[in-house]
């Protein structure tokens, strides 16, 4: 029996993935091979996608992208033994993409049958429970605290301190909160794990409700990602017919539609029932959080990262990465590239090795122009900064942030007072209403914008949008009306050219 | 259409639940294909909150449609990775072809065209969703299969 495996991440089946996996099927069963298909989440090249993966003595050998109508050639060319054919990439751990990676978040996505707790377990799976156990509740939190592990989600904070307070905290229930409500535009690294390694996310919270005494978890999924909301469901289902949720008890609780959910304190409104309106901290979560308890929240990766740090020792994330940036992070290096996919490394590389290096550039074959790093509230970033490393400090620095990791890249083409005019109008679209700045200074931005878009007084109007900023920076409860002014003053700051010109090339179409 | 004793069984399947009310209106609108307002009084009462709460979290969210839509549902993606790839003047087209503008439905009930802010198929732009069903690197050419797909045979 031969296994082919094929991904079944929704990026995969978005082209094509599930076609090819009948095609492949009925074609293998034509000839009468014995082969057996395996769906796996995606290693994550997209540009590979759908990359299919054949089980040989010398190991795993890839083709890509595959479309259905290869699966004659496919086999004519004894796919089932590895055979030569023009879309054979070889091993996929050669792949420079792949290989120039530190998968440890990632190790298993791409890999394993998603749905197989045996699979998960040979691949490493509860090592790091395991170890959770014998170090007892301190011995963890000591652990995650040494990792340097921050929070993957955007803000950046010391998971371990996190855990601290809400273990110290006393209270009848304690809740673990993860946040897969990835809503930012370039960012799919929460999504890949629920579709290709999701008993990792248990397998976090588990630790996490361990180590602070919690014994429910909620996961709450937004809505956009149906594929994901599946793949986490079963998972559960299967964990809990197993026995591994005996002493914790785990929900999936979906989004609906909306952004600022991503938000922790809006997300744990939301689980209650009411609108996704933003809380005032303090109190902060790990104090009183969901239904007015201590409670955990952290972001998808950071929990899913929480295992391996256990299992192979917190020196050993330690050791990686630069400054107050320890360990790694799963890039997403998304939009206008022609190696768009997810690279995990260290932190460290530099903007310009992310995107000319390792994504090769445009998909347009243009130049780069610019590059939003960390969703729609980061900034856009030109060239000339191109030398900034991946690391939250080297970010900030230079009026950035790295978010949850996404890179959105732009060739020459881009209108940047265009993309300056969107971070307001998403702003207005998506602000709860609770800050003035930020739901009505969202709607007075935009007409400015479309002001100084349009020639009228281009100098006043730019220092109103300035002055705007400000109070949205400063008055706003969270990082929605508090960080729309990164993509704004950045558009502003590093490409004024953009602004006030008589015309726009998309208007006069 | 909405109907009240199969709503009042959604609700009975969520009693006793801590924060039931995104769950039920979810379950409300995969049913019936939206929240109906003669729902909202009847889950306000089985929630014990006011009808003003239940409204107010309706209307909040995105996703939950006070009507019902087309018979499928098209979402095309708007955001930042979509639009460096002119996901933009690919969706305008879309609308155009169908007749439609953002958030409207053919004239003959056959589809629904929502904006959605990332769907994560973002090295996969211009990415959509039809009925659930992901769609990547959208071009002139998927679109027309897309069409297809949906039009009435």
């Amino acid at each position: 029996m031969t296994r082919i495996f094929i991904p079944q991440d929704a990026g995969a089946r978005a082209v094509g993935a599930d076609r090819v996996a009948d095609a492949l099927r009925v074609e293998a069963s034509r000839r009468g091979l014995d082969v057996t298909l395996v769906r796996t989440g995606s290693r994550g090249l997209f540009w590979l996608e759908p990359m299919i993966e054949v089980e040989t003595p010398a190991g795993r050998i890839a083709y890509g992208p595959v479309t259905a109508g290869d699966a004659a050639t496919l086999f004519e060319a004894r796919l089932e033994e590895g055979g030569a054919h023009p879309l054979r990439i070889g091993k996929p751990d050669d792949i420079p993409f792949l290989k120039q990676q530190t998968r440890i978040t990632f190790a298993r996505c791409g890999i394993v049958d998603p749905t197989s707790l045996d699979d998960y377990r040979a691949h490493g799976g509860y090592r790091g429970l395991a170890r959770a156990l014998q170090i007892g509740q301190p011995g963890v939190i000591e652990a995650v605290t040494a990792s340097g592990l921050r929070g993957r989600g955007g803000a950046g904070f010391p998971t371990g301190i996190k855990w601290k307070t809400v273990a110290e905290t006393a209270a009848d229930r304690k809740f673990i909160v993860c946040n897969a409500d990835e809503g930012d535009s370039g960012t799919y690294a929460d999504r890949m794990i629920m579709e290709g390694d999701p008993f990792s996310v248990i397998e976090g919270m588990t630790i996490a409700g361990y180590a602070v005494g919690a014994t429910r978890g909620y996961i709450y999924i937004r809505s956009e990602y149906p594929d994901a909301i599946r793949s986490m469901e079963k998972a559960i289902a299967v964990a809990v017919n197993r026995g591994c949720l005996d002493d914790f008890c785990l929900e999936v609780r979906v989004g609906a539609g909306s952004y600022v959910c991503g938000e922790e304190t809006a997300l744990l409104e939301s689980i209650e029932g009411r609108r996704g309106q933003v809380r005032a901290k303090p109190p902060l979560p790990a104090h009183k959080g969901l239904f007015g308890r201590p409670t955990v929240v952290n972001n998808l990766v950071t929990l899913a990262t929480v295992p391996a740090i256990l299992a192979d020792g917190a020196e050993h994330y330690a050791a990686l990465g630069m400054g107050r940036s320890r360990g790694t992070m799963p890039i997403q290096i998304a939009g206008n590239v022609r190696h768009g996919g997810l690279f995990e490394a260290p932190f460290g590389l530099t903007l310009g090795e992310i995107v000319d290096g390792i994504g090769g550039g445009t998909a347009s074959g243009r130049p780069v122009r610019a590059v939003q790093v960390g969703g729609p509230l980061g900034a856009y970033f030109p060239r000339a900064l191109f030398d900034t490393p991946f690391d939250y400090e080297a970010f900030a620095g230079r009026d950035g942030l790295i978010g949850h990791g996404g890179v959105v890249v732009f060739d020459d083409s881009v209108d940047m007072a265009r993309q300056a005019r969107f971070a307001l109008e998403f702003c207005g679209i998506e602000s709860c209403g609770k800050c003035t700045p930020c739901r009505i200074g969202a709607v007075r931005g935009v007409e400015t914008i479309d002001r100084i878009i349009a020639g009228d007084r281009r100098d006043a109007n730019l220092a109103l949008v300035e002055d705007l900023c400000q109070t949205l920076k400063f008055g706003s409860l969270c990082a929605l009306g508090g960080f729309t002014p990164y993509p704004v003053m950045s558009a502003i700051a590093h490409f004024p050219e953009d602004f006030g010109r008589p015309k726009l090339p998309a208007a006069a179409a | 259409m909405w109907n009240e004793a199969q709503g009042q069984e959604i609700i009975r399947r969520h009693a006793g639940r801590e924060g039931a009310l995104l769950p039920i209106l979810h379950d409300l609108q995969a049913t019936f294909g939206y929240v109906a307002a003669e729902s909202i009084p009847v889950v306000a009462d089985a929630l014990n909150l006011s009808r003003a709460e239940v409204h107010g979290v309706v209307s909040f969210y995105h996703d939950f449609r006070r009507e019902p839509s087309g018979r499928h549902i098209l979402k095309l993606c708007r955001a930042e990775a979509c639009q460096s790839m002119d996901g933009e003047s690919l969706a305008q087209a879309v609308l155009d072809r169908f007749g439609v503008t953002w958030g409207g439905t053919t004239a003959d009930g056959n589809l629904t065209i929502e904006a959605t802010y990332c769907l994560g198929l973002c090295s996969c732009s211009p990415a959509a969703m039809l009925d659930g069903q992901p769609i990547g690197r959208l071009n002139g050419a998927t679109v027309e299969n897309l069409v297809r797909e949906v039009e009435p045979q």
